[in-house]
Formats: structure tokens, sequence, C-alpha cells
């Protein structure tokens, strides 16, 4: 056992020497496997964005209930008795017309706009959320609603988030797709790497096997090769991130003060990097596996 | 106790050449045997199937108790683990120091970092290269790569050691201090097969000879 992992610890050491015996190549080596990284990982990165602020505005079942301009107060009691027996919902809110202008002077800005009005826009209004918040459910309730008397239009207010989780959701069948892609040329380049080494020490390796060595202890520093460079690659694309982000969010700044709320992109989270190294790690280790499996049954004395 | 047993051994190379061909031969524990005969003969491929580099076509290679004709490509490494192999082209590594390539056979057997190194030094002492350790191979004259060689060989005291003509390229002198580390070998017990056609070799050392011609043994 201490044996055994001796060896290990002399295979690791003996990758590393060798990675730093030819400091050039080997840095160029791991800057194109971070830039393959970098990109699904960028992507990844905007998309964890994107997807907390979504959560921000989070998509909440609800239905806006729009009486005609000219229902009367008995009109709203009765849509009111209709929605305390309808079934299917979390509650509701009664919004009159005369509040809802209120608010849109206060909030917006618009108070000239609406002082130049002559009468209000506005109809009396129901915020009604739903209990279940799956589209069909949500669209038979609309239904059900504009079918009522005195009732306007009904809006499912929710309608912008689900387009945007949507969109989110493609999002993240292209980074998948990408990633795969780019894993497939993080393989190939290690493949590719690990060919000219066992090329190199083809003497060795002839040796090695001459006095005695097992196929494992052959391949052991190539797949340590192929790991180290996978790991190295990953953490090379976590830097190129880190540095965009800087540099993103410096520009960043002078449009979140003009809107006045924290516009901050954030990096990977430590358990995703961890994972995003890993699998570099995990890659790079099975294109150094093929690799040797495919090319030291050419030294077989 | 039999070391190396071989009984009806024929080997034929793709092409039809044939090699070897109904070769018998018993190897005793603590032996030691010269293989003489002209190149081309069938020395070498004789030392070859002895360490597993070749199978042979039809008969058994037995060392050890093992035959080398059924042995599984996984028990082969653990087979040369017996052997110290001295080759005529030397093998050295060029990309690491004398010592190095000594501490290779003990690296691959998984053996203590340190301990290895003190037995490599010894190794390293009893060929007379003790003083080049840190030196490249490349800056040693044809008798001291032998010789590193054969320390590279003996460094795991093996329990058999196969030369392939160890003493080829070397002026007379060069190769009567290596038939003495040979000696010397075999006098602590150790196996000692060569293949030469070095008579002068002989003369010193008094082996057991066995002479092929033509891929048969002829004495």
């Amino acid at each position: 056992m201490k044996n055994w992992l001796a060896a290990h610890r002399r295979a690791c050491t003996g990758t590393l020497a060798r990675l730093t015996s030819a400091p050039l190549a080997s840095l160029f080596n791991i800057a194109v496997i971070g830039t393959a990284l970098a990109l699904p990982l960028g992507f990844y990165v905007l998309l964890a964005n994107l997807q907390g602020l979504a959560r921000d505005f989070s998509p909440q079942p609800q239905l806006s209930v729009f009486l005609a301009q000219d229902a009367a107060a008995g009109d709203a009691r009765a849509i009111e008795q209709r929605l305390k027996s309808q079934a299917g919902l979390a509650g509701f809110r009664f919004v009159p017309r005369d509040q809802a202008l209120e608010t849109l002077k206060s909030r917006a800005g618009l108070a000239d706009v609406i002082a130049g009005l002559p009468n209000n826009p506005l109809p009396d209004a129901f915020v009604v959320t739903a209990a279940a918040s799956d589209a069909a459910a949500l669209e038979t309730l609309r239904a059900e609603f504009a079918g009522w008397p005195r009732v306007a239009e009904v809006h499912v207010d929710s309608d912008w988030a689900r387009r945007l989780d949507s969109l989110l959701a493609l999002g993240r069948y292209a980074v998948l797709m990408l990633a795969a892609a780019l894993a497939l040329a993080l393989v190939a380049i290690t493949f590719n790497t690990i060919r000219l080494q066992i090329l190199t020490q083809r003497d060795e390796i002839e040796v090695a096997k001459l006095i005695g060595a097992t196929d494992g202890w052959i391949r052991r520093p190539f797949l340590y090769f192929g790991g180290i460079l996978g790991a190295a690659g990953g953490a090379a694309a976590w830097l190129m991130i880190w540095i965009a982000l800087l540099v993103f969010n410096a520009q960043l700044q002078p449009l979140a003060a003009l809107y006045g709320i924290p516009l901050q992109l954030g990096h990977l989270t430590a358990s995703d990097s961890l994972a995003a190294l890993l699998f570099a790690a995990t890659l790079g280790w099975f294109g150094a596996w093929l690799s040797v499996r495919r090319h030291l049954h050419a030294y077989n004395p | 106790m039999t070391d190396i047993v071989l009984s009806k051994v024929y080997k034929r190379y793709a092409g039809g050449h044939e090699a070897l061909a109904d070769v018998t031969l018993n190897i005793a524990t603590g032996e030691m045997v010269f293989i003489t005969g002209h190149s081309g003969a069938g020395k070498s491929t004789l030392l070859k199937l002895m360490a597993a580099i070749e199978r042979p076509s039809a008969g058994s290679v037995i060392v050890n108790g093992q035959n080398i004709g059924a042995l599984r490509a996984q028990g082969i490494p653990f087979l040369r683990r017996n052997f110290g192999l001295v080759f005529q082209d030397h093998k050295l590594l060029f990309d690491r120091s004398v010592f190095d390539n000594v501490m290779l056979p003990l690296d691959i057997t998984g053996f203590d970092r340190r301990e290895g190194a003190g037995r490599a030094r010894a190794a390293l002492d009893k060929v007379g290269l003790l003083h080049k350790e840190k030196a490249h191979p490349i800056t040693l004259s044809g008798g001291e790569q032998q010789r590193l060689c054969i320390a590279r060989a003996i460094v795991h005291r093996p329990a058999i050691l196969l030369a392939d003509e160890p003493t080829g390229n070397l002026d007379a002198d060069y190769a009567a201090g290596i038939g003495d580390l040979f000696r010397d070998f075999n006098q602590v017990g150790v196996t000692v097969v060569l293949a030469t056609h070095d008579m002068q070799l002989a003369a010193r050392l008094q082996p057991r000879l066995i002479e092929i011609r033509g891929g048969r043994v002829v004495s």
C-alpha cells in the first residue's frame, strides 16, 4: 500500500516535472484547453446570473381581471362573490380604479400626463392568485373569468416570466451542446498530446517493458499527465471568466448607477467551480486513457 | 533444481524463416552457460524465448516452473522480473543520469526510493561506475555503457542473468573485465546465460557450452 502510494506520488511529481520542463509548450496547451472550456463555462455563468435575476421577479401564478369601464360598484361585488366561491384560488385582491390611478401617478412619474386626462381611463380590477401555477390551470381560470358578466379582459401576469423561463431553458440546452462539443475537443487535444508523448518516450516504454514494467505502471504517468492537463485547463478557464467578469462588471457600473439598482454578475459558486475542475480533469484523463489504449500496443516486446 | 527447460522448441517467423528447430535443453540453477554459434544461428532468438520477448511456435519453454507459451500477457512483467537482461545495444535511456538508469528496475517494482538508492550505488560500484553516477550515458565509452547496462540488469538481484553478446563491440581487455563480472555473479548463485561468439571469453570462464548451428543444438 505504501509502495503503491509512493509509486503514484512519483508518477504525479514526474508529470509535473515534465510539464515544467517545457513551460511554453505546456502553457499553450493549457491555454487551448482553457479557451475551449471558458466558452461553455462563460455562457453557463451568464445563464446563472440571468436566472438569478428572473428569480427576483418570481413568476407568481397571477391573473388580472379587468372589469368594464362602466361597471358599477354592485358589479364588482357580484364578481367578488363569485371569486369567493371559485375553486383553485390562493387569494384575490380588489384594486379600485381610483387607487390604481393613484398608484400609477406616484410610481412612474406620469403625474403630469395623468393630470391632463379628462377622466380616469382605468377600470376596476381584481388581482387573483391561483393555487396552481401550471399554464393549463391558469388558462382554464382565464377562460372562466372572461366569461363572467361585466368582465372586459383577463391577463395572465406571469406570461413574461414563463417566456423568460423557457428562453433560459433553451439557453441551458445550447450551453449543454456547446459543452459537449468542446468536451470532445478537450479529449481530442489530450489524445494527441499523449500520442506525441508516447512517441517521444518510445525508448523508455520499450526498456521498461523489457525489464518487467506492468502496463499499469507504464500507463500511469500518461494518465496523470492527461488529468493534470485537463485540470490546469479548467483552472485557466476559471481565471479567464474571472477576468472577463471583472472587466464586464466595471463596464456595468455606470449602467447600474443610471437605473439605481445593484447590477453585478457573480462568478461560479464554489461547488460549481469544483465540479468544472473535476469535469475537466476527468476529460483530460479520459483522452489520455484512450490515447494510451490506442498507442501502447505498438510496443510489445 | 532447474531454472530453464526447453523441450522440442521451434521458432518460425512470419515469412517461413525457421530460427530454431527442435531445441531441447535444461539450464540448472546456479549454472553458467554460454550459447555459442555464428551470427544468425539463433542465439538471440533463444534468449528472447527465455525472457518471453518471443513466443515459441511449437514446444515448451518453462522458466521457474512457468510455461511461457501459455503465459497471459499480464503475467509477463512478473516473469521478467526474475531476469536481468543485458543487451548488445545496451538500451540505455539517454534522457537521464547514469544513476537514474540503474534506478529504473527498482522504480518499476515499487522499491522504496531511499533503500533503492543504496542498492543502485552498490550496483554501480560493482561495475566500477560509481564515480560517474551523475553523468549522462551519452558521455560514457562503449565499455562503460555495457557496464552500466550490467549494473541495471543486476540491481534488483535477479535469479537469472541473460546477456546477448555482452562483449560484442569491446576490445579484449574490456571483455575480460566484463567476463569477470559475470563470473562473480555466478559465484554468488546467479544463473548466467550468455549468447556469444567470443571463444576467448569462454576459455577464460570455462562455462558449459551449448553450440547452435542453423537453429539446432549441435553440442
